[in-house]
């Protein structure tokens, strides 16, 4: 069984007792605890079921390349699936379910899938369940889902939030063992400033657990000095639980930082997304230990060798009572040793190697531990815990020689560095013949702006596995991390770690070197996603030799551990399959993150109404008072309408229109674009950017005008005003301000910069407010100030002036067909000016209308409504625009793409009014038939509606669209059919309904 | 070929699988072909397909500078639909669509087509407008569509917040019939059905230089010598420009990166796929359990599979807005595809000014779904030397007469 230690357990305060529940058993662990090694502490080995054939898994590792025990974690807004044990920081309270099974953790009805696991080999479900047809979607996927999947799924809206924030730093050090440390110090002391991260919530890594002696004391009084001179230096920042999880172009890292993922609740972030821009990159990320491929590797209790010292040494846990070592390298002595110092069981070392001379095996001799060289473990006994090992030969084809009773297995395969921050900006790795494993290849780095390395490795992570070789490697790269940002690092000594002398690993893949296809077929290489040796050996026989053919084929690496462990080692076997090298078989792309990574915290706080930014015209709050039903309008939000009490939308909207064309309605226009464009070129810029000219706008006067794309479809219209000399006021339509900022700056950045034009964007520097109807004039003559008299101020033209005692500037526009003032004041006079027209327009029966009123006025009066009438691929002259298009410019944006042979044939659609046969209002979006079908059997069509609504002023349906050949065929009748059956009939007509003379706006 | 069957995989297990074989073969290419393709991509292997089942045509190498269906084929988020406006696209992507209904039989690999349902959520009032006009559309051009309200919605998403602060759900554009595949399945499933015809699919051979007399293609320098052919078709997704050029000819194509995203896989809880285009983000859940997660494009060109990561973060603010469940979810991987766009976002299958070179490419974001129609159409251009009525409106010289099939009109981007 796995129990506490009596004694020992570095990490863990045995004075801080935590009660946490798992399945819903009562457990106790200790502060510092994580809830793997509290679990372990319970016996509880048994955490969960695999993906595929929900076989029995227990903890494997100790870290971040744990597979197998993820666990669904706490309840409510706060439940988590796949939460990783080993990286889950234990605290009071904390509630864990197993997962991935029914109906329970022990008895698992879905495990059939293992005793069927020889018909179920990888790629099984693409050469079946091909028929019947229907079955798939029907009966087979249904049942593949709900075996797959992990966790559970979240129903509660979390209770948490999240939070981003930006650093900046010379030198980023990515982990924080003795390489990290070092790195840090030496850049440290250089000047840089030094971000350190460390995944985990204490510092030192692995050398305390391996028992280093750096400058002749034990690694923790390196890891305590180094800590205290590191938080001495101003420029040095430290950060535990932190991390940096991706690599970007131009020194960007993202890092993810467990604020209070072990104090839920306290009122702080859950977790915390850094994105930090560095000079360098220092990737002292460390290795992992590879399992090695044995049958029965994937049972409960079968467990890396440096997780089992981890759990002796940081926590004093026993995974077993009586473990048995398998190795093909000296340093898994250390986990023999460990065990046996701590007063446990090891049956014996099965060393695959031949001869077995190292320092450490020597030791562990000395300490009465028998070891059994050039042997394999031919096959794990057990189902859901080890109940013992049969060895043989490695040289062998599976023949057992002996049975070891025993309840713990601890493997080691050797160690491959952490080259994932290397390899995210494109870092090529080089393979290491003698430590069997891909390193970083330091002349092929990741490069920055200007070619130099952006991502230097350190220690471990870079290939120097020995505690000497490691320090020495991360005092270089801190070294050359600052050199490299103009720092002179100081010249001292690099500490010195001394470390028992090591013999060569040798690299096994497949345990024993012969085991046939039954034996392969019970080693796991990917333990979440149960991918055997077996599964990749049948890749390659079938032809998906690429290692990418392979990983999808087999689903090999894929899992939430994303292949920590089983890469290198399906590699291996890829490789063998193919008769090739490993490097030749290449690796899988290490993409970002590396780990994964909370979508909250990649959400941060655009969450709610706060998703995007709101913006809010000076006058919103009147709206909401008055209860306004709002709609988006690019990241504002308008009123729709102002329904009143008993009143649907609908009649509101009717009830607006009405009141606007009998007497007086107030629209808040502030949305509306508005647009500065000033300098000598500023005319010759908007002749350019506008169909019609503006430079010869006279001071004074408003035009309406046109903007094309390059390929000469409308893409925003808008009134423009000449302000002064050198001064347009050019109004956007509300979703289009921004966009056409950017075009102008598009245009005057990237192709007429030496032209002498400069843009505002003043859209929320005024409020605005469209003030139409009979007593519109009424009204402001009312509030008094400036003459608005038809003779002073008549339509089309703009006048600076005082109203009512506000400051404002008045344009004589009309998008109604009312008579019409549309006037802004200073945004933060908006609020006032807008009540005191409400107030003051009261006897003349004023009231608010929202888009939608201002939509079916517009309607009415046959002007059209950029992304009604037009929809991208629209020119102005299929609205029969002509009059706003100049022929007699030079050029201007869309004047070339408008000639094309297609822009100008006459066939095009083009816009008309359309007036139904029985006054009914045509459906949204209908389309008009033409006879006959095309070469696609599609139905021929004849044109299309593009505005369509109810007109409370005429009593009927109106509607505008594009109809070919359209305003030739003026009295004719065209088809709408309707979804699900029946057609509207409507006549062409004019698409200007009421007033077509414009009696009501020029008086 | 043997069959795949559930008795074959039988036979096999009870010889520890041993006995099956190459999926497809792996030959040193001939002298040369009738035809060739360059790519093997899921629009290379199915053009190459059809060109084999339609026309007879089987002396034909793919040919593939990687692994086939390495590129776009195996880093799309798997989408399938048909609600497209346009007229020659609707016609393009529901011939894929119903082709993808018997994929698998006609293949005999299971691509798990899945026809879950689609919809396409209208969060604004223009956007209702835009989707009411699709649904009309589709009705009229044989496509089976529907707008659905809020409350249905609801239904068929469970866990999507309807009535969101700031985009509440109006309705959505419903394809039930819309829905996913398996990716990689798809370039195997072809792989191995052209093999069978006795093509050559010819991996790990890159296109160096195109041969040429007289304004007809003679062959192809490649990595692995010179090769022959009487006909030569195009199909590199993010990389037709450069073949073009060696062919001598230019494309209104740009190349730019696009994301997407996956997170662990949890137990079942959205059948359906959903696509939000105001917010701009869509969303799936893979028969692993995965949430498969789409983003936006770069603005910039590149050929790096790897993109901006802003792009991903305004994609999950997006996700966990309308599926709040999410934010407790991880991000397990993030990747990039190069994707080849034009100037409407529409596709170019089209004769080139070489006679007997042809061209399938700028498929953009939406390639995968189309994959079928696309090879269906391609290899009867290839086959008779003119497109047939799929492939007659994305000729590559519509942006000479501005003749564009855009579909941005519909929806904000096109999947």
């Amino acid at each position: 069984m796995s129990t506490r230690l009596a004694r020992g357990g570095r990490l863990i305060d045995r004075g801080a007792a935590q009660e946490f529940t798992f399945n819903g058993k009562r457990m106790k662990g200790f502060k510092g605890d994580t809830l793997a090694a509290a679990l372990l502490a319970n016996d509880q080995m048994l955490v969960g079921r695999s993906f595929k054939y929900h076989r029995p898994r227990g903890i494997v590792a100790s870290g971040a390349e744990e597979p197998n025990a993820l666990v669904n974690m706490g309840e409510g807004g706060r439940f988590e699936p796949n939460q990783r044990t080993t990286t889950t920081e234990l605290f009071d309270g904390l509630t864990a379910t197993s997962q991935n099974h029914w109906p329970s953790l022990e008895f698992d009805v879905g495990v059939v899938n293992n005793y069927a696991a020889r018909f179920l080999p990888a790629g099984f479900y693409y050469k079946t369940f091909i028929h019947p047809r229907a079955a798939w979607k029907h009966l087979f996927e249904p049942i593949v889902r709900q075996s797959a999947g992990l966790g559970k799924v979240p129903k509660d809206r979390d209770a948490d939030r999240y939070e981003q924030a930006y650093a900046f730093c010379d030198v980023l050090v990515a982990g924080g063992g003795v390489a990290g440390l070092q790195a840090a110090l030496v850049a440290g002391r250089a000047g840089a400033r030094v971000i350190l991260l460390e995944q985990a919530p204490h510092w030192g890594g692995r050398a305390p657990v391996d028992g280093v002696e750096i400058d002749g004391k034990p690694a923790e009084a390196f890891v305590e000095a180094a800590l205290a001179e590191l938080s001495a230096m101003e420029n040095v920042t430290l950060r535990t639980r932190c991390m940096a999880f991706g690599v970007y172009d131009h020194g960007y890292v993202l890092a993810e930082e467990r604020v209070a993922d072990h104090t839920p609740g306290d009122g702080r972030p859950k977790k915390r997304l850094w994105r930090i821009r560095a000079g360098r990159i220092v990737s002292a990320t460390g290795a992992i230990e590879r399992p090695l491929s044995f049958a029965g590797n994937d049972i409960p209790g079968v467990m890396l060798a440096s997780a089992v010292r981890d759990y002796v040494v940081n926590w004093a846990v026993s995974p077993g009572d009586r473990t048995v070592v398998v190795t093909n390298n000296d340093d898994a002595y250390r986990t023999a040793i460990a065990l046996k110092e701590a007063g446990l069981d090891v049956p014996a070392v099965i060393d695959a190697r031949p001869n077995v001379t190292g320092d450490l095996p020597a030791k562990a001799r000395a300490l009465g531990i028998r070891i059994e060289t050039g042997s394999a473990i031919v096959k794990v006994k057990g189902s859901k815990r080890v109940t013992g090992v049969a060895i043989g030969l490695q040289a062998g084809e599976g023949a057992a020689r002996e049975e070891i009773a025993c309840d713990a297995v601890a493997m080691s395969g050797g160690w491959s560095p952490v080259v994932h921050l290397w390899s995210h900006c494109g870092g090529k790795l080089v393979w290491d013949e003698a430590a069997a494993h891909f390193r970083p290849d330091a002349a092929r780095p990741p490069i920055t702006h200007d070619g130099s390395a952006m991502v230097i490795a350190a220690g471990a992570a870079n290939g120097a596995l020995p505690a000497g070789e490691c320090l020495a490697d991360a005092d270089r790269a801190g070294a050359e991390a600052a050199q490299a940002l103009g720092m002179k690092p100081k010249k001292a000594k690099a500490p010195e770690a001394a470390a028992p002398a090591e013999a060569r690993m040798e690299p096994v893949w497949i345990m024993p070197q012969g085991a046939g296809p039954a034996l392969r077929m019970k080693m796991w290489l990917d333990y979440q996603n149960d991918v055997k040796v077996s599964d990749v050996q049948l890749a390659a026989r079938e032809g998906y030799t690429s290692v990418e053919h392979t990983k999808r084929y087999t689903t090999l690496g894929m899992a939430t551990d994303q292949g920590k462990l089983s890469n290198i080692n399906g590699l291996a076997v890829l490789a063998d399959s193919l008769n090739a090298e490993i490097p030749q078989v290449g690796t899988t792309t290490f993409r970002p993150p590396y780990t994964p990574v909370t979508i909250g915290a990649l959400a941060g706080e655009s969450r709610g109404d706060i998703f995007q930014p709101l913006r809010r015209t000076p006058m919103h709050a009147w709206h909401e008072a008055q209860g306004a039903y709002f709609e988006p309008v690019g990241l504002w939000r308008r009123p729709y309408c102002y329904p009143r009490a008993g009143e649907t939308h609908e009649q509101a909207v009717h009830r607006e229109v009405t009141n606007t064309r009998e007497r007086l309605g107030l629209l808040d226009a502030s949305t509306l674009g508005k647009i500065i464009v000033k300098g000598p070129d500023a005319g010759r810029f908007l002749d350019m950017l506008y169909t019609n000219v503006m430079s010869s706008l006279p001071v004074g006067k408003c035009r309406y005008g046109l903007m094309c794309n390059e390929q000469g479809f409308l893409s925003d219209d808008g009134v423009v005003a000449r302000i002064d000399e050198d001064t347009w006021l050019c109004h956007t339509t509300s979703g289009g301000a921004d966009r056409i900022h950017a075009w102008m700056e598009d245009w005057l950045q990237c192709e007429w910069w030496d032209w002498k034009v400069y843009t505002a964007n003043v859209t929320e520097q005024y409020a605005q407010v469209a003030v139409v109807g009979p007593n519109a004039r009424k009204l402001l003559e009312k509030l008094g100030g400036m003459d608005v008299s038809r003779e002073a101020l008549p339509f089309m033209q703009w006048a600076d002036g005082e109203l009512g005692g506000f400051r404002c500037r008045v344009y004589r526009i009309s998008f109604s067909g009312e008579l019409s003032y549309e006037i802004a004041v200073p945004a933060s006079e908006g609020m006032a000016f807008w009540k005191a027209l409400n107030d003051a327009g009261a006897e003349f029966g004023a009231m608010p209308y929202g888009t939608e009123c201002l939509h079916v006025m517009r309607a009415e009066k046959g002007f059209i409504m950029i992304g009604d009438e037009t929809d991208g691929t629209v020119t102005p002259l299929d609205l029969c625009l002509d009059w706003a298009v100049s022929k007699k410019k030079a050029d201007f944006l869309g004047k070339r793409g408008m000639q094309r042979t297609y822009l100008a044939n006459p066939e095009r659609w083009k816009l008309v009014g359309l007036e139904t046969l029985d006054g009914s209002v045509i459906p949204d979006g209908a389309y008009a038939v033409a006879p006959g079908v095309n070469g696609n059997g599609q139905r021929n069509t004849e044109g299309r509606v593009t505005s369509t609504y109810y007109s409370p002023t005429l009593k009927r349906g109106i509607a505008m669209g594009l109809v070919r050949r359209g305003p030739e065929r003026m009295g004719e009748t065209v088809e709408f059919p309707k979804v699900g059956g029946g057609s509207v009939k409507a006549r062409i007509v004019s698409p200007v309904f009421y007033d077509k003379d414009g009696e009501k706006q020029n008086v | 070929m043997k069959r795949y069957s559930v008795f074959a995989i039988a036979r096999e297990a009870l010889r520890y699988h041993q006995g099956w074989e190459r999926a497809w073969k792996s030959p040193e290419p001939k002298k040369s072909y009738d035809a060739i393709i360059v790519g093997a991509g899921g629009h290379g292997l199915a053009s190459a397909y059809y060109l084999g089942k339609n026309y007879g045509i089987t002396n034909v190498a793919v040919i593939e500078k990687g692994w086939l269906g390495g590129g776009n084929t195996g880093r799309n988020t798997t989408i399938i639909r048909s609600n497209y406006l346009q007229d020659p696209s609707a016609a393009i992507y529901e011939k894929a669509r119903a082709l993808y209904e018997t994929l698998s039989q006609d293949l005999n690999y299971n691509v798990m087509f899945s026809p879950r349902g689609l919809l396409m959520l209208a969060q604004t009032h223009h956007e209702v407008r835009g989707y009411l006009r699709t649904v009309h559309a589709n009705n009229l051009q044989g496509v089976s569509t529907e707008w659905i309200g809020p409350g249905r919605v609801k239904e068929l998403v469970p866990i999507i917040n309807i009535d969101g602060p700031r985009y509440p759900v109006l309705g959505a554009l419903y394809q039930a019939r819309g829905g996913t595949a398996r990716h990689d399945a798809v370039a195997w499933g072809y792989a191995r059905a052209c093999s069978a015809m006795g093509m050559d699919i010819i991996q790990q051979c890159e296109v160096t230089g195109v041969t040429q007399s007289n304004g007809v293609v003679t062959g192809l320098d490649t990595t692995r010598g010179h090769i022959g052919c009487k006909k030569l078709g195009i199909v590199v997704a993010g990389h037709s420009g450069q073949l073009a050029e060696m062919a001598g000819f230019r494309l209104p194509i740009e190349a730019v990166a696009l994301q997407a995203l996956v997170s662990e896989p949890i137990k079942p809880c959205m059948d359906v796929v959903v696509m939000a285009n105001t917010v701009h983000g869509y969303m799936s859940q893979s028969d692993k359990g995965e949430m498969v997660i789409g983003g936006g494009t770069d603005g910039f060109n590149n050929y790096t599979q790897r993109g901006s990561f802003h792009h991903i973060e305004e994609t999950l603010r997006a996700l966990v807005e309308t599926f709040p469940m999410i934010s407790r979810l991880k991000m397990l991987r993030q990747w990039g595809g190069i994707v080849d766009m034009t100037g409407d976002r529409s596709p170019i299958i089209s004769k080139t000014p070489l006679g007997n070179c042809f061209i399938n490419c700028g498929w953009g974001t939406g390639g995968f779904k189309a994959i079928p129609g696309s090879g269906w159409a391609m290899a009867e251009l290839m086959a008779k030397g003119e497109p047939g009525p799929l492939a007659a409106e994305f000729s590559m010289w519509r942006f000479k007469e501005g003749q564009f099939i855009d579909e941005s009109v519909a929806a904000g981007v096109a999947h």
